[in-house]
């Protein structure tokens, strides 16, 4: 069996990429998600990003926050699944008034066919903000740019934790495919 | 393995002279012994994120690669994310250095175990990951030999200091994080950093 991920719109892992980088984000980290492919390639591919695969996405928290004491912006890309990983380590962010910038790409929530997914992804913006980082929601490929850049700015400018979230549905069906 | 160093005094070696060098302590007994050790505007302490320690010093080392940044936690904190031998492993980091106070126990709850007093050996977990440099210190020489890989070794390196289970007042650095934060940030970027 192999995953793949059908992709309404081909241009909004770029639309990241660009934002991520007219912000001057120059680590990245993720654990991996097929909804992040494209944007993960890119990133990797770029020598002035440092790309940190983690070993779970609690890690992506104090990286972000060691990386702006030493003058630096962050991403952490991850799933919904992941989400439930970072939450005591968000108290970091929320404690010491870190930015901080995650892309969270949903499972659990439109025509998921896997029921191990739908707990996490039910409660994953309800946890975030418990935690106080803000979600952004997007559902439409064309409101995308906009949304991370908006993000960006109230991340690395007001020093705010901001997680912008795009919809399962957004992302497409996942494809389960015979090889 | 009798544990005879004293954690005060090693960290406070550890720490003497110590240039330009940045600081990174995890949460309980190392927060303290790097308070007493003498407070500086580039320690960054954390008084919580258990786990986090060694992680800010991979974020902050890969983002100023020209500094020497060491990480001074607890055997408990950094079994908490263990994981964090193979992130750092993956980057590379030379100019890391990871130290271990390690009395083999959780000091700030009641001095229960923890696993390194059962034979785990994160000096060997370090080495294994494929850290260039791992020390263990057990007496004066030694600690000395540790202290001069956490400082000055290319790495990312890993020290374990074993240290007896003796208790030591209380020293606490600031405990407002977002004041450490901008400290911290003002006195390695510029005062512009912080506006």
């Amino acid at each position: 069996m192999d995953a793949t991920v059908d992709t309404p719109t081909e241009n909004w892992p770029d639309a990241i990429y660009r934002v991520l980088k007219d912000a001057d984000v120059r680590q990245a980290c993720y654990v991996p998600d097929a909804g992040h492919t494209r944007l993960i390639n890119r990133l990797i591919a770029d020598p002035d990003v440092e790309t940190n695969v983690l070993t779970t996405e609690e890690e992506g928290i104090p990286i972000a926050a060691g990386a702006w004491l030493g003058g630096q912006r962050t991403v952490l890309l991850m799933q919904s699944s992941g989400v439930g990983n970072t939450i005591n380590m968000l108290s970091l962010m929320a404690t010491c008034r870190f930015p901080f910038l995650t892309i969270v790409t949903m499972r659990g929530e439109w025509a998921e066919f896997n029921p191990w997914q739908v707990p996490m992804g039910a409660a994953t913006e309800r946890s975030l903000e418990m935690m106080g980082v803000r979600c952004m929601r997007v559902e439409n490929p064309a409101d995308v740019e906009e949304t991370v850049s908006a993000a960006a700015a109230l991340a690395y400018e007001a020093d705010q934790q901001i997680a912008v979230i795009l919809s399962q549905r957004m992302l497409g069906r996942k494809k389960w495919v015979e090889k | 393995m009798a544990n005879m160093l004293d954690r005060r005094a090693a960290v406070k070696s550890l720490l003497s002279n110590r240039g330009d060098m940045l600081v990174l302590t995890g949460l309980g007994g190392t927060c303290w012994d790097a308070a007493a050790a003498g407070d500086d505007p580039l320690t960054f302490y954390l008084w919580g994120a258990m786990g986090g320690a060694a992680m800010v010093g991979l974020g902050l080392a890969l983002a100023q690669p020209e500094r020497r940044v060491v990480v001074i936690t607890g055997d408990g904190e950094f079994l908490m994310g263990l994981g964090a031998l193979a992130t750092i492993s993956a980057e590379k980091p030379k100019n890391l250095g990871i130290v271990i106070i390690d009395n083999e126990h959780y000091g700030e709850t009641g001095m229960q175990p923890t696993h390194t007093g059962r034979g785990i050996d994160l000096a060997k977990l370090a080495a294994a990951a494929g850290f260039p440099a791992t020390a263990v210190a057990t007496d004066e020489a030694s600690l000395a030999k540790a202290i001069t890989v956490a400082r000055e070794a290319p790495g990312p390196t890993l020290s374990v200091i074993k240290v007896s289970v003796d208790k030591h007042p209380l020293v606490l650095p600031p405990r407002d994080g977002a004041y450490l934060k901008d400290r911290f940030r003002g006195a390695l970027l510029g005062a512009q950093s912080v506006l």
